[in-house]
C-alpha cells in the first residue's frame, strides 16, 4: 500500500529511495538475492542507534565528570579548551584504522572511536555552562552552608542544563552521523547502504542518507524533549 | 635498513627490466606494430609534436593500484606529448565510470570482471575466463555507451581467499573446497560489499556451499591486519597484494577451484571521442606501457607503495624509466 502510493508521488530520486527502504529490490550483484526494504533497513537502523547511544553514554561518562569538575573549582580552562579543539580535529577513519590494529575491529573499537568525537563538545559545554553560573548564586548556596557536592549539583548543574544538553545534543548528532563509517571496522550500521553503491545503488545509497536524517531527527528531539524536563521552570523559555 | 632497500631496488630494476624484456618478445609476434616501439634500446617513447594541442584527464579509482596504474599511463601519455591531468582516487568503478561519462576524466583503468559484473550486469561465471574474451565483451558493451576500452595488461587481479600459512598447514587447506568442514569454526572478513556479492561471501556460502562462523565488514585497507592480529581466520585479499610475494611464508591464497573470483585485467577505458581526437598514440601509448606490467611485477609496484610508503607518483616513474620507457 504504503510504497504503491509513494512510486506514484513526483519525488524524483527520492522516490526510488523512498521505494528501497519499504521494498526489497533485485541488485545485479548479489546472484539473485534482494536488498534492502523495511527488515534490513530496520535492522541497520536500530544497530546505528545502538552504536550511537553507546558512544554517547562513553563520551558522557568520561567528558562530564572532568568538565563540571574543572568547571566547578574554575580551573583548567585552556586544558577543557584545548583539549575540546583537539578532540574535533580527530579524523575517524585514521583512528578506527589504527585502533584495529590494537583493539581489533567491532563494536568495541567503534564506540570507542565515536565517543572520541563526542568528548570536546560535551567537555566543553559542561566547563563553559557551570563557569558561567551567576556567582552570587554560587556564593549565596556557600553562604547557607551547602557542601561543595550539593553546589555543584543543586545551583551549578541546574542553572547549565541548557548548555550542558547543547553539548550532549552536538555530540549525539556527531555521532549518529558518523556512525555511518562503522561498516568499516565490523558494525553493520546504515553506512552499509552508503558505501555500497554497488550493491544497494543509487536509490540504496540515498536511503541510508534519508533513515540517518531521520534518526538524527529523532534523536535531537528526543533529547529536546528531555533538556525540557530537566530545566528547572525558571530558567525556561516561555512561550510569547 | 636503507642499504637492504637500496640493494633491493637495484635487484628488482633488474627483475623488471627482464620482465619487460619476456612482455614485448611474447607480444612481438603477434602485434608487429608496436614491437618496434617497444625493442630493446628503443623502448623510449617518442614525444610527437602533434599531440600537444590534446589535452587528457586521467582518472583512477581510490586503492593504490588504481593509482599507479592511473600515474603510469598519464607519466606515458606526457612522454609522448600529450597535455595531461590526472584525476586519481575518484572512488568505487561507479564513481569512476560516472566521472568518465560526464566528461570530467578522458579514461581511467577499469578490470574486466569489475566492467563485466558491476557495469554490464553478468554473473561471476559467465565472465569468460581468458582475458582476451573478457576484453572483447567488455568493449563491445562498452562501446554501446560510446566509451572504448584498449586491449588489456598482462596481469590479472582477482579476489581471493586468504589466511596465515599457520592456518592453512594445521588445516591442511590448499583449495577453498577444503574448508569444507572447517568453515563453521573460522571467521571471515572482508569489504561491506563483499557481503552480498556473488563474487564473493555470496558465492562462497551458494556455490561452494560453505557456512562461516561469522562474516565481519572491514575497510580493505586493513585485510592483512586483521589476520596478522589474529581476529580473522580468513580474510579476502587480492592475488595483485604485495603481501603475498614480500611475505610468501606468512599468508597464502587458497585455490578458487570453482572459480567464484573471476580473474580482471586492468584495461583502460575512454570515451569514444576522445579517443579519435587524441589520435593513435593514446592508444598506443598506453598498450606500449603496460607489457612490462605481469603479476610479480605489479606485486612489486604495490609494495613500494603500501609497504615502503612512496607516492603513486614517484613509483610510476620509477618503472616507466627501469623498464626504459622515458629517458
Amino acid at each position: 500500500m504504503i510504497p504503491t502510493l509513494l512510486t506514484h508521488l513526483p519525488l524524483g530520486s527520492i522516490g526510488g529511495a523512498l521505494e528501497f527502504i519499504f521494498q526489497s529490490q533485485p541488485s545485479s550483484v548479489t546472484g539473485g538475492k534482494e536488498v534492502g526494504g523495511p527488515a534490513q533497513t530496520i535492522e541497520l537502523a536500530l544497530t546505528q542507534l545502538e552504536v550511537t547511544v553507546l558512544a554517547v553514554a562513553l563520551s558522557m561518562a568520561i567528558a562530564l565528570p572532568i568538565g563540571l569538575y574543572l568547571g566547578h573549582r574554575g580551573v583548567g580552562e585552556a586544558l577543557a579548551v584545548a583539549l575540546g579543539n583537539a578532540g574535533r580535529a580527530v579524523p575517524e577513519l585514521a583512528l578506527i584504522a589504527f585502533m584495529a590494529a590494537v583493539i581489533g575491529v567491532g563494536l568495541f573499537n567503534v564506540t570507542i572511536a565515536l565517543s572520541i568525537l563526542g568528548i570536546p563538545p560535551i567537555l566543553t559545554n559542561a566547563f563553559v555552562g557551570i563557569r558561567q553560573v551567576d556567582r552570587a548564586s554560587v556564593d549565596a548556596a556557600r553562604g547557607i552552608g551547602m557542601t561543595e557536592a550539593e553546589i555543584l549539583f543543586k545551583v551549578e548543574v541546574p542553572l547549565a542544563i541548557p548548555t550542558l544538553m547543547a553539548g550532549i545534543r552536538g555530540a549525539t548528532i556527531a555521532i549518529v552521523a558518523t556512525a555511518t563509517i562503522a561498516p568499516l571496522a565490523g558494525v553493520l550500521t546504515l553506512g552499509d547502504y552508503i558505501l555500497n553503491r554497488n550493491v544497494y545503488g543509487e536509490d540504496g545509497v540515498l536511503a541510508g542518507a534519508i533513515v540517518v536524517a531521520l534518526l538524527a531527527l529523532a534523536l535531537e528531539l528526543a533529547l529536546a524533549g528531555l533538556q525540557r524536563l530537566l530545566t528547572s521552570r525558571g530558567l525556561r523559555l516561555r512561550p510569547a | 635498513m636503507r642499504t637492504t632497500t637500496k640493494k633491493a631496488r637495484a635487484s628488482l630494476a633488474v627483475l623488471l627490466a627482464l620482465f619487460l624484456a619476456i612482455g614485448v618478445a611474447a607480444c612481438g609476434s603477434s602485434d608487429d606494430e608496436s614491437t618496434e616501439a617497444g625493442g630493446q634500446g628503443g623502448g623510449a617513447i617518442a614525444s610527437n609534436p602533434e599531440n600537444g594541442k590534446t589535452r587528457l584527464t586521467i582518472g583512477s579509482k581510490n586503492f593504490p593500484e588504481e593509482e599507479i596504474l592511473g600515474e603510469v599511463y598519464a607519466q606515458a601519455l606526457e612522454a609522448a606529448g600529450y597535455k595531461v591531468k590526472t584525476d586519481l582516487s575518484l572512488g568505487s568503478e561507479t564513481i569512476a565510470l560516472q566521472t568518465l561519462k560526464q566528461g570530467e576524466i578522458s579514461g581511467y583503468p577499469e578490470y574486466t570482471a569489475t566492467a563485466l559484473e558491476s557495469f554490464f550486469g553478468l554473473e561471476p561465471e559467465e565472465v569468460p575466463s581468458d582475458a582476451q574474451g573478457a576484453y572483447e565483451k567488455a568493449k563491445a558493451e562498452f562501446e554501446k555507451e560510446g566509451l572504448t576500452a584498449f586491449p588489456p595488461a598482462p596481469y590479472s587481479s582477482a579476489n581471493a581467499v586468504g589466511t596465515l600459512k599457520k592456518t592453512a598447514d594445521e588445516l591442511e587447506l590448499e583449495t577453498i573446497s577444503d574448508l569444507n568442514g572447517s568453515s563453521e569454526e573460522l571467521s571471515l572478513y572482508g569489504s561491506p560489499e563483499c557481503r552480498q556479492r556473488i563474487d564473493c561471501l555470496a558465492g562462497l556460502e551458494k556455490l561452494y556451499g560453505l557456512k562461516f562462523k561469522s562474516f565481519h565488514p572491514v575497510d580493505i585497507g586493513l585485510r592483512y591486519t586483521v589476520l596478522e592480529k589474529g581476529q580473522a581466520d580468513l580474510s579476502i585479499l587480492f592475488t595483485s597484494d604485495p603481501q603475498l610475494s614480500a611475505e610468501k611464508d606468512k599468508f597464502v591464497v587458497l585455490e578458487d577451484d570453482k572459480h567464484v573470483f573471476p580473474p580482471g585485467n586492468p584495461i583502460f577505458i575512454t570515451d569514444q571521442s576522445v579517443a579519435e581526437e587524441a589520435g593513435p598514440d593514446y592508444e598506443k601509448t598506453i598498450v606500449e606501457v603496460q607489457k612490462g606490467l605481469t603479476l610479480p611485477v605489479i606485486q612489486e609496484l604495490n609494495a613500494r607503495v603500501e609497504l615502503e610508503k612512496e607516492s603513486a607518483k614517484q613509483v610510476a616513474g620509477e618503472y616507466l624509466k627501469e623498464a626504459g620507457y622515458t629517458g
